[in-house]
């Protein structure tokens, strides 16, 4: 197979603006308004006086000039986008179809509730489903993202604290050093100290150095598992006994729901707080790198006893209850909830991408994309031994789960060619990369998560497609460093991009330093 | 049948295939590091009820979902209600874009020589909507507008190391509530000012007391809560920078075809919901945080969020795209990032730089004017039919409070009539304002033509019995 993107040298959408075209037709004023109206009596001291700079194109231009660009992009209908860590799986149209029906896209978040039963039904069973999958209890579906579940989780343990009155010294949350970098991010937003543990070599968290940072001050731990080597956590029991010894709770990163499914839930792992990546698990697009959704699932752990304070109480957003005695939905806000932390009920279009995944395959089909992503992780792995310059830095004699980590320092050590000169010389191949330099414990990391929408061939392909760069770079190593070559652009100036002289983050900044304005 | 559409190696061949190369005779071998106690036995999940337990076809799906969905309502007028998410039209193009398959389903473009379009389309975005705001440099998107003030003010305060907010009451309930969230881990005061009770504007005098050298930052929202336009915006911009705090403004992005935008307002943040630029309202999301800074490194390298930026190629010969200043970001910087968002809404962007696209400079104009026109239409036939619209004297934007005090029935009821005509009335806010009394704001947009406001107010006429 050979590959070329297209390439179209397009302008900026400034650039192809010609005066006076218009690209849609604003209805006119009615007479009978403008009569009645008089005119517009905003104050002129608060009167836009200067129109927007907005560009004039005709409705043909816009839709070329985005077309274009479409054919300079690469998505899961383009081929395999095996970035660890990811989870970009095969987005079932069918939901594009459903996501945009009016019936869904028309409801206005205060519309009354009463007219939105069907909606509602949707979002009780995506609670009910979600909280099975992961067995938790209770499950909100407000957040917006991974990480907006993350703050919302972290919240979460400070409110638990708070109301236990041992937040004064409750100030620390444990990461694992493979975490991703929102997990350590969302403690500090939620104003806790962070607090590193390393990763023992089979790939675990180091139980000891874990003993030696966990005490009074612990206030939870976050980890996802599998972690982020693809490795299961095999002392997950000790670590919940550990964390919940000295009243911390244990915060599961959902990301890596994929590798698990069908045989273990964060529930029965002694998890208190989960998210779930609906755009990650659960079939919904990634749209270039959002619109996602982060439900968070919580156990019905006591707060407090005497108040009758549990964890679900805590949680945010609007919880859809199913009121018996009415035969109806409705949405509720918990009782001593942390708050909102978006407007409105949550990020509805992902969530009902969710709920049509998991409809259409339920409890088996989902046990079932478990396995296949883990067959196909291990099946890479095996075509990847003993081909020169890679090598498995942490558990090597142990199986993955959804993913693998695979290290290039051998290659870059022995060769020059690094984890990015590889990735550029798969898209050559019309393949898209992995996630590189990530987990940051693995050097020259190629984390590579094919899920189960790919197919044998394309799994064996790729493990060719590296086999091939390892022989370049030992033959000609120089060559790796002109990748890509076939796609739209060559290498990027990544220095030139984030110079202060030459930063250009809008067209006008680019424009006034042209001009010597800025 | 085992093999399913969405798993294309679940045929026995290739099973076998794998399994023999893995030394396998179960695929349970390969879950074996799963302690006894935290697993869940195959039998115990295939009995519980997700989804209906196996695979069902799109055919079966698609009835399945089509019957719920008829019991959504979709109101035609559209609802006469806003409050921080509007009913506008979303042109076909804009639908057509976003649902290409390679942006739809591309992630965010951690590869960029084979992502230049879609970082091209974010790149317009960002400079579409610096244009629209007169404002210098412009993230890649938020969750949302209330998200979007909230992180403003964490910036703020990092920017300023202050531990002193101020916020109208007057702006949108859910941004204080959202707000409210997201610093109460960080010890920060929150005041709130009171807004004139003959105006509806933020009072000025109360700013005035509270304005101090702890404030980190003043936000104003315009139009605000009530739809009324901010006009003293300007002085407002004047007393912050004096206290030497940041000046945040929240906007409407389709009212800048007719008001003063954040830059001339001499706005250090702007913030914004992108809703209204061709996104539905999709029951509360997904929508697009708006979020942009002057031109100031200070402010620059405090801002969450990807940014999109123009470069060339290594080999200097063509223009290209990149995600720029990534030192500030979770993914490097991790529990010292600016932020810890990662995903965030770039479709919704895109969407919104191609509507901008479209609509150009005179659409921009002329569809804020017709709103304009429209809503001052509605409001006109209020106040000539004896309802009482004229409770702030300001003048508005696309939306305003209606008070129903002293007609012998409440809002809950009108209401409730109005649904028997099949209209969705105003957003009801005594919760937030509870001073106002039987207070609904109504909203008036593009898709509200004349004869729908005419029916509206006839509707309420027949039902209040003025
Ligand atoms: C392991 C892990 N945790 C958390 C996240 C954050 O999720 P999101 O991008 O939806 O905010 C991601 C993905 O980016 C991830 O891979």
């Amino acid at each position: 197979m050979r590959f070329r993107q297209a390439k179209w040298s397009e302008p900026l959408v400034f650039e192809l603006s010609s005066k006076g075209r218009r690209g849609f037709i604003v209805p006119s004023i009615e007479e009978k308004v403008k009569s009645i109206v008089g005119g517009i009596k905003i104050p002129k001291k608060i009167r836009r006086e200067k129109s927007p700079k907005l560009p004039n194109l005709s409705e043909v231009d816009v839709i070329r000039h985005y077309t274009r660009l479409t054919e300079m992009s690469y998505g899961i209908d383009n081929g395999p986008v095996p970035l660890g860590s990811c989870t970009m799986k095969y987005n079932p149209r069918i939901a594009a179809e459903i996501t945009s029906d009016r019936r869904i896209t028309d409801l206005h978040p205060l519309q009354d509730q009463r007219t939105i039963q069907g909606l509602l039904k949707i979002m009780y069973l995506l609670q009910k489903w979600l909280a099975l999958i992961t067995g938790m209890d209770y499950c909100t579906l407000h957040p917006a993202a991974g990480a907006h579940g993350e703050l919302t989780g972290v919240l979460i343990i400070r409110k638990y604290h708070k109301i236990k009155g041992q937040l004064n010294y409750k100030r620390e949350i444990i990461v694992p050093d493979s975490a991703h970098g929102t997990n350590p991010a969302s403690a500090s937003m939620a104003g806790f100290r962070v607090v590193e543990v390393p990763s023992a070599p089979n790939g675990s968290v180091d139980i000891q150095a874990l003993r030696s940072v966990v005490g009074r001050e612990t206030a939870g731990l976050m980890i996802t598992n599998p972690n982020t080597l693809g490795l299961f956590e095999e002392n997950i029991l000790e670590i919940a006994d550990l964390i919940h010894g000295v009243d911390g709770l244990l915060y599961y990163d959902g990301a890596n729901l994929n590798g698990i499914m069908g045989y273990t839930r964060p529930g029965d792992m002694g998890f208190d707080i989960a998210h779930i990546n609906i755009h990650k698990t659960f079939g919904a697009p990634h749209g270039g790198g959002g619109p996602g959704a982060g439900p968070i699932c919580v156990k019905d752990k006591i707060v407090d006893h005497e108040k009758n304070i549990s964890l679900k109480d805590l949680l945010p957003g609007y919880i859809v209850i199913y009121d018996e005695k009415k035969n109806m939905y409705r949405l509720e806000k918990p009782k001593h909830s942390i708050g909102l932390l978006k407007a409105f009920f949550g990020n509805t279009i992902p969530l009902l991408w969710g709920f049509i995944y998991i409809l259409m395959l339920g409890s088996k089909g989902l046990r079932k994309v478990t396995e296949y992503a883990v067959l196909n992780t291990n099946y890479f792995m095996k075509l990847m031994e003993n081909v020169r310059g890679y090598s498995l830095e942490y558990g090597e004699d142990r199986f993955r789960k959804h993913e693998i980590v695979i290290s290039a320092k051998n290659l870059a050590e022995e060769t020059g060619v690094t984890a990015e000169d590889i990735a550029k010389g798969i898209l050559d191949k019309g393949f898209y990369a992995p996630t590189i330099y990530f987990p940051l414990i693995v050097k020259e990391a190629l984390m590579i998560e094919f899920t189960e929408s790919e197919s044998i061939e394309n799994i064996e392909r790729y493990a060719e497609i590296l086999k091939e760069i390892s022989e370049i770079a030992y033959s000609e190593p120089d060559k790796a460093r002109s990748w890509p070559v076939n796609t739209s652009v060559k290498r990027i100036d990544n220095v030139r991009a984030n110079h202060p002289r030459t930063l250009a983050p809008t067209w006008r900044v680019y424009l006034k330093k042209k001009n010597g304005l800025l | 049948m085992d093999n399913h559409p969405w798993i294309p190696n679940s045929t026995d061949d290739v099973k076998r295939k794998i399994m023999e190369k893995l030394g396998i005779s179960s695929i349970d071998e390969l879950f074996k590091d799963i302690p006894d106690k935290a697993r869940i036995e195959r039998t115990e999940w295939d009995r519980l009820e997700i989804g209906f337990g196996k695979p069902i076809s799109e055919i079966e799906a698609k009835r399945y979902i089509n019957g719920l969905l008829e019991k959504n309502k979709v109101f035609d007028p559209p609802p006469f209600m806003g409050g921080g998410s509007y009913p506008h039209y979303v042109p076909a193009i804009v639908k057509y874009i976003v649902s290409r398959g390679e942006f739809l389903t591309a992630y965010t473009p951690y590869q960029p020589e084979v992502s230049q379009g879609l970082m091209q389309a974010l790149f317009e975005y960002q400079s579409l909507m610096a244009e629209l705001l007169d404002m210098d440099v412009v993230n890649a998107s938020m969750y949302d507008g209330a998200s979007a003030l909230a992180e403003a003010l964490l910036m703020s305060i990092r920017v300023k190391r202050r531990k002193k907010v101020l916020i109208p009451r007057n702006i949108n309930p859910f941004y204080r509530e959202v707000a409210e969230t997201y610093l109460e881990p960080h010890s920060v005061k929150i005041e709130y000012i009171p807004y004139d009770r003959r105006t509806g504007l933020i009072d000025l005098e109360e700013l005035a007391s509270k304005l101090d050298r702890e404030t980190a930052a003043v936000f104003i929202q315009n139009p605000n809560f009530f739809g009324l336009i901010e006009e003293n915006a300007l002085d407002i911009s004047d007393y912050t920078h004096k206290h030497d705090a940041l000046f945040i403004v929240g906007v409407d992005p389709l009212s800048l075809g007719l008001i003063k935008p954040p830059g001339e307002l001499e706005a250090d943040i702007a913030i914004g919901e992108g809703q209204p630029l061709g996104l539905g309202m999709n029951y509360g999301g997904p929508y697009l945080g708006i979020f942009a800074v002057r031109y100031d490194m200070k402010l620059i390298r405090q801002m969450p969020g990807r940014i999109i930026g123009l470069t060339t190629t290594v080999d200097g010969s063509e223009r290209g795209f990149a995600m720029i200043l990534q030192t500030r970001e979770q993914h490097i910087r991790r529990e010292k990032a600016t932020s810890n968002i990662c995903t965030n809404e770039a479709l919704s962007a895109i969407a919104a730089a191609v509507y901008l696209s479209l609509l150009g400079s005179d659409g921009i104009r002329e569809l804020a004017e017709l709103i304009y026109y429209r809503s001052h239409y509605a409001y006109e036939l209020f106040k000539r039919n004896g309802f009482k619209v004229d409770i702030f004297e300001a003048d508005f934007f696309k939306e305003f409070p209606v008070n129903f005090n002293g007609l012998g029935i409440s809002y809950g009821e009108i209401h409730e009539k109005l649904l028997e005509k099949n209209l969705h009335g105003g957003l009801y806010i005594r919760e937030w304002y509870p001073e106002l009394g039987e207070t609904a704001l109504f909203a008036f947009t593009e898709l509200h033509n004349v004869s729908d406001i005419e029916y509206l107010i006839e509707s309420l006429k027949s039902i209040v019995g003025v």
